[in-house]
């Protein structure tokens, strides 16, 4: 599904999407805190510190949950799932399981998955696919 | 000066649009307009005794300079479905403190037919939604507020069948109200199997009906109230609470618990004084089946995990201990895209003895809010009697 809804970012995720298109997937990381954080700022919201780095991330997760969308937006078609889920870095995303069936007996909760992209527009979406445990 | 709580400010006009459901021919403005003349004929006022307008959707100086009205206060809070929640918070605050005299809160939105709706886009491509969450898919409200349900069921041993249970309840409701959209009985196998799947684990009666319409409120102090025409039916505030929590679905705190159900609830109980015994009737905007099932739990009515065995109990159908979404809901009744007007409105009828399937002896109704799917709650609690 190349075309669809395409994001637009603002300067402070600007390095997530760039590093997107070259297919890596970048978390920020508190260095005063420790922890990692999502969506993108230039700050932690945990502890508001200003010392934050971009981490190159695994891309590995768990499924936490999901809907099955029969009527997606135009131009997506057939079945597609919407999902969370949470990297072994601890941060939630929402993205698209892509290159499964859209049956529950083939989605369950806590699968593990991994990171693939998909080309929307000038930019790379982070999806992800079911993998073997 | 009196406190905003306490019964110290009242609900004096309350009406919906005189016709709901599908209305091509109005748009969204004068729909705001069509409720607006209701509430206020229905609380023997004009517009001329208006000094505070609230709003969400268009601006407070669009609604009121269509009415005639020239407020001295005004409330453009915009959080979605539960945003008027927030302005009878405000108002009372308002009215409280002397920046207003009497409130008129509007609500009117052409959700089925779009007509005068062109200004409602879709969330920005450059927000956080927009980019972290839109380009998914996650756009439409059955696409998007509905992900974290299948977690919230797992995690507690529930299934599909706890989300049909509260859509055969409130059938059971709306099959009493003559202008509910949805009011033939349903039965759970029905839901699970023969309505048609929209966003798996939700069929389409999961999902609320899609409307035109609106509502208005008046409000202003109780002390003013008890002088008008409608001081028998007035529907005193005796607390509220409101609460934010994150704007993309994958940042809640707890995908099976909402945050802001519980910080808004909570304070609207302690400002109430109230406890969860005291609740004769309750609204939990339910724009889809899994919402009654968090709110129940955030507010406390039943404890984690309990909330699918209360509602198949039957404890919220007509007769049950309680009375819960007695309109039908977003679900059966009505839902314009904000339906939080609608839950008050049912409140107030409630309340006041005029609802269509009328819970006897109501005494007190709590009201829970939910706007942006689960960016933002209100909570109110109404009495029709002054403590």
């Amino acid at each position: 599904m190349a075309d669809g809804l395409v994001p637009r970012p603002v300067p402070e995720t600007a390095p997530f999407w760039d590093a997107a298109k070259d297919e890596r997937l970048l978390v920020q990381r508190c260095t005063a805190c420790g922890r990692h954080y999502f969506y993108p700022r230039p700050f932690c919201p945990h502890c508001m510190s200003d010392d934050v780095v971009w981490d190159e991330v695994s891309g590995r997760g768990r499924l936490l949950s999901y809907v099955i969308n029969h009527r997606p937006l135009p131009p997506a078609e057939g079945a597609q799932i919407i999902a969370l889920v949470r990297l072994d870095e601890g941060v939630r995303l929402l993205t698209n399981i892509v290159d499964a069936e859209p049956d529950p007996e083939a989605l369950p909760l806590d699968a593990p998955v991994s990171v693939a992209f998909q080309q929307r527009g000038e930019y790379k979406l982070p999806v992800f696919r079911l993998v073997e445990p | 000066m009196s406190t905003m709580h306490n019964g110290n400010i009242a609900v004096v006009g309350a009406a919906e649009t005189t016709e709901i459901g599908v209305l091509p021919n109005t748009s969204m403005i004068q729909l705001h307009a069509e409720a607006a003349r209701n509430a206020l004929a229905d609380a023997g006022l004009g517009p001329g005794d208006i000094d505070g307008v609230a709003t969400a959707g268009p601006l407070p100086m669009e609604v009121s300079h269509y009415l005639g009205i020239t407020p001295r206060w005004m409330d453009g809070t915009m959080v979605g479905g539960c945003s008027f929640m927030l302005h009878v918070r405000h108002a009372a605050a308002a009215i409280a403190a002397g920046a207003a005299t009497t409130v008129l809160i509007t609500h009117g939105e052409s959700g089925r037919s779009r007509i005068g709706m062109d200004r409602q886009a879709v969330l920005a491509a450059d927000t956080a939604s927009g980019q972290f969450e839109v380009p998914y898919g996650a756009l439409m409200p059955y696409a998007t507020f509905t992900v974290p349900a299948l977690r919230f069921l797992h995690d507690r041993g529930m299934s599909r069948t706890d989300l049909a249970e509260v859509v055969v309840a409130q059938r059971e409701w709306a099959a009493q109200n003559p202008r509910a959209l949805r009011r033939k009985p349903i039965t759970v196998d029905e839901v699970l199997h023969s309505s048609p799947p929209i966003a798996y684990p939700f069929s389409r009666d999961m999902c609320c009906v899609v409307t035109d319409g609106g509502g208005a409120l008046v409000l202003t102090s109780a002390e003013r109230a008890a002088d008008l025409p409608v001081a028998e039916r007035a529907v005193f505030l005796l607390g509220s609470g409101e609460a934010g929590e994150s704007p993309v679905i994958a940042q809640m705190d707890d995908l099976g618990s909402c945050g802001a159900f519980r910080r808004a609830s909570a304070e609207a109980f302690a400002t109430a004084g109230v406890t969860h015994a005291d609740v004769d009737h309750l609204m939990c905007y339910d724009a889809f089946a899994h919402l009654p099932l968090y709110m129940l739990e955030d507010l406390g009515f039943v404890g984690r995990g309990e909330s699918g065995a209360f509602i198949a109990s039957g404890a919220t159908r007509p007769g049950g201990e309680l009375p819960m979404n007695t309109n039908g809901g977003g679900l059966s009744y009505t839902h314009t895209g904000m339906y939080g007007m609608f839950a008050i409105q049912e409140a107030i009828r409630q309340l006041r003895g005029e609802a269509a399937a009328q819970v006897p002896g109501a005494r007190v109704s709590f009201v829970q809010g939910v706007g942006l799917y689960f960016a933002a709650a209100g909570s109110l609690v109404f009495s029709n009697v002054k403590p």
